[in-house]
């Protein structure tokens, strides 16, 4: 049975987890390799379909399952369902860094002697988010060419897996996906909100043990292959739910566990600088992509298609204005408005990292209501791609011929709507907890309060107009 | 050696030795056996700019089925076979639409794109040389602008314009009868109506009509010599192949007439940049004879943009064109 209790959050309001690893075929389940493999394969095969279509299939990005699955399929399912409820789940059976891993460990299951990598440390100079905050800003600029054509989408992935096999070959564990996947460190700051978690039971446990082989490693399994020790774990932004912790802990201290929304959002504990600008940068992307993709604005989109062209090098500029100089710079002079509003003795660095993930839950709602219109508007691409997978005239499901509909209609925007103002009401009320934490009140809360304000007005600009 | 005997380290290699295997292979066997099969001609279509058909040349003997994958690379296209009257298709984009042609007779057969996807789409041709069979002794006829001796390259400005658009319902009110080189229609097609004009006032059976009667006689003349299926059938055929560059209205001013004028060569700097004729202007217009227009058509119009229809239109669907036109000039306006 379930283990259900109610320990007391750091903010102090009563909260309940739902140990599901306490559940004796759930955590058989997950502690066997075999059904994790069996989802991994089913990626590879989905992965290699997908390349391999790509490069052979039609160049047309409506018709070809690279376009269609990834970037309509796989990246609604991410942004509406896995990431907001189950977190970095996806890492835990994503095909990218798969084969680099295989290669280092020398096996597909089990360990089994010493790996074939080198295994050297990550440099130091290169941890944290700024590499992978820079990796997604510049696969964003070329997100339009990427999304529409098939051949650009399947290089792009096998350009990601190659990579991921050099840097798993030549460094330790899971640092490609920890410093350097474009993906990762986006899904990371949106698992803070999933109501998924894994977790040490207790800390004291892990203390004691010696040989603390959930991160060394054992006959049993890995030691943590994204270099995070559990005991030390308070946030989902660095667990990728590999669920390896979970096979070497011989004391059962490792558990999975259901919890609040959003639980790791604390508004005592400050974030790193990295992971403010993240946050920072993500929205900045999410307003700009609604406005490229989803806008009335036909010109931006060929602009933003037609990328080393003038008026590509016009939208780069403005989407690095946006991302990285404008929404930042806004949410800075936001936080500095309230600093000297509430009289508060608070360095500007500090302010950033305190309310940065308030924004955690806008950001989330943004990009789900930017991916459910997006999915909307294109989801009947599906079926003919799925009827004729590889674009030779087949008809597998009789849905070949199927026209475009897009579904929803004034609905849809309503839904958009309401997922952006539930983000914002969220956001707004962990923004006053933030506020109160550090003693400014309403004072301190109410630039941050107009900043994101403004980030919702944006949205909701395009989402209705 | 029994499956117990294997890890289940080596049952999972050999599970991913079979994805990383079979997936690929799959999709590259598929890919080859509907690419590379001799049952069936992929033809690829991409727009003017990036290459239109791809093969643009197909071979074929009389009597066997060729049989044609056809698939848009890139936006809406259409396929259809020169002089021939089976429907166009429609290619939506990335879709395989599958047709069988057959040829009774030897020749070289031009297919090309009926959809306006570019301001190049007339360019996005191919041919199907056809061999085999008794080839057709067919006469050689020389264009009739030809025989007429007729330059459709040169200026043909009118020598008359009425001062009131002529109407042929008036004109057939009158009840003059033509005299003798007005009746037939190869009376007409041959003489531009501006000469017409010229002659028929001279004429004395004209005596004590006023201009605008005798320009009413000319649009008469027109529309007596053509028939209601001709001008449907050139109204449809202008709607589908010319409205684009010369406009709806005949007026020169089609949706795509200025990207043509942009997509004007080089070589022609310095010159008046193609713009399509205006149907609409009768100064140009009613110096043209029928003979002139449907050359135009045939031929193309050298260095202008204006396409050579001549191995599309059959001679009379040519014809029902030309006779279209002057409803431009001499039908009713609503």
């Amino acid at each position: 049975m379930a283990e259900a209790r109610k320990p007391r959050s750091a903010s102090g309001s009563l909260m309940t987890h739902v140990d599901l690893t306490r559940l004796p075929f759930v955590r058989s389940m997950l502690v066997a390799r075999g059904p994790q493999l069996a989802v991994q394969l089913a990626a590879v095969a989905g992965l290699l379909l997908v390349i391999a279509s790509g490069l052979l299939g039609t160049p047309v990005g409506s018709r070809n399952p690279a376009t269609v699955l990834v970037w309509i399929a796989w990246w609604a399912a991410l942004m509406i369902v896995a990431v907001p409820f189950f977190g970095r789940l996806w890492c835990g059976v994503c095909p990218l860094p798969l084969p680099g891993e295989w290669l280092q460990r020398g096996a597909l299951l089990r360990p089994r002697g010493r790996g074939r990598g080198l295994g050297l440390p990550w440099p130091r100079r290169l941890r944290g988010l700024w590499v992978q905050n820079a990796a997604f800003v510049i696969v964003a600029l070329f997100s339009l060419p990427v999304l529409t054509q098939p051949r650009l989408t399947a290089l792009l992935l096998a350009g990601l897996v190659l990579v991921a096999i050099a840097v798993s070959l030549v460094f330790e564990r899971r640092s490609f996906c920890r410093y350097l996947c474009p993906v990762g460190g986006f899904i990371g700051l949106y698992a803070q909100a999933a109501p998924l978690e894994v977790r040490v039971r207790d800390p004291r446990v892990c203390a004691d043990h010696t040989t603390k082989t959930c991160y060394t490693g054992s006959a049993d399994g890995y030691g943590c292959p994204w270099q995070v020790f559990p005991a030390t774990l308070t946030s989902n932004v660095s667990c990728g739910v590999c669920l390896e912790c979970l096979r070497t802990c011989p004391l059962d201290n490792v558990a999975i566990r259901l919890r609040p929304m959003g639980a790791d959002l604390r508004p005592s504990a400050p974030v790193r600088i990295d992971e403010a600008f993240k946050s920072l940068v993500l929205i900045g992307s999410a307003l700009v992509y609604a406005i490229v993709l989803l806008g009335p604005s036909s010109a931006l989109r060929a602009a933003a298609a037609a990328v080393g062209s003038p008026s590509w090098l016009v939208y780069a500029a403005g989407f690095l204005l946006v991302t990285v100089v404008l929404v930042p710079g806004l949410f800075l002079a936001a936080t500095s408005l309230g600093r000297s509003a509430a009289r508060r003795r608070l360095s500007a660095n500090e302010g950033l990292r305190r309310f940065a993930p308030a924004l955690v839950p806008l950001g989330l709602a943004a990009w789900a209501a930017f991916s459910l219109g997006f999915v909307l508007t294109n989801v009947s691409y599906i079926l003919p791609v799925l009827s004729d997978p590889i674009g030779l005239g087949w008809d597998l499901l009789g849905t070949t011929s199927m026209p475009w509909t897009p579904v929803g209609g004034t609905l849809a925007s309503w839904a958009l709507v309401a997922i952006v103002l539930a983000g914002l009401a969220w956001s707004s009320r962990h923004i006053r907890a933030v506020a109160e934490n550090l003693t400014g009140g309403v004072r301190m809360a109410m630039p941050v309060w107009g900043f994101s304000f403004l980030v919702t007005a944006g949205l909701l600009w395009v989402f209705v107009a | 050696m029994g499956l117990r005997r294997l890890s289940s380290e080596h049952l999972a290699r050999i599970a991913l030795a079979l994805v990383a295997l079979v997936v690929p292979l799959a999709v590259s066997v598929a890919w080859w056996g509907a690419n590379r099969s001799t049952l069936a001609v992929t033809i690829h279509g991409r727009v003017s700019e990036a290459g239109g058909w791809l093969p643009d040349t197909l071979a074929a003997s009389v009597g066997s089925p060729l049989q044609l994958r056809l698939v848009s690379d890139d936006v809406v296209h259409g396929f259809a076979v020169g002089r021939s009257d089976a429907d166009p298709l429609d290619l939506p984009p990335g879709q395989v639409v599958e047709t069988t042609l057959t040829f009774d007779q030897p020749g070289t057969y031009t297919f090309y794109c009926t959809r306006w996807c570019g301001p190049n789409h007339w360019r996005m041709r191919g041919v199907i040389v056809v061999s085999g069979g008794s080839p057709a002794v067919a006469e050689v006829v020389d264009p009739l602008y030809e025989s007429l001796g007729i330059d459709i390259d040169a200026l043909h400005p009118a020598s008359a314009i009425p001062r009131v658009r002529p109407s042929a319902e008036r004109g057939e009110s009158l009840g003059v009868e033509f005299p003798e080189g007005f009746r037939s229609r190869s009376d007409f097609i041959a003489r531009p109506p501006a000469e017409t004009w010229q002659s028929l006032r001279l004429d004395s059976s004209t005596r004590g009509l006023s201009d605008s009667q005798v320009w009413d006689l000319v649009a008469y003349q027109w529309r007596s010599t053509t028939t209601d299926g001709a001008l449907q059938e050139g109204q449809s055929l202008f709607a589908q192949n010319c409205a684009a560059c010369h406009g709806e209205s005949g007026g020169g001013d089609g949706a795509i007439a200025d990207a043509i004028s942009a997509a004007a060569p080089t070589h022609l700097a310095g010159n008046e940049p193609p713009s399509p004729a205006d149907f609409t202007d009768p100064s140009t217009m009613l110096g043209a004879s029928s003979a002139l227009l449907q050359g135009k058509i045939l031929r193309g119009g050298m260095g202008t943009g204006m396409p050579y229809w001549g191995p599309i239109l059959t001679d009379a669907q040519l014809w029902s064109l030309a006779d279209y036109l002057w409803t431009f000039q001499f039908g009713e306006t609503s």
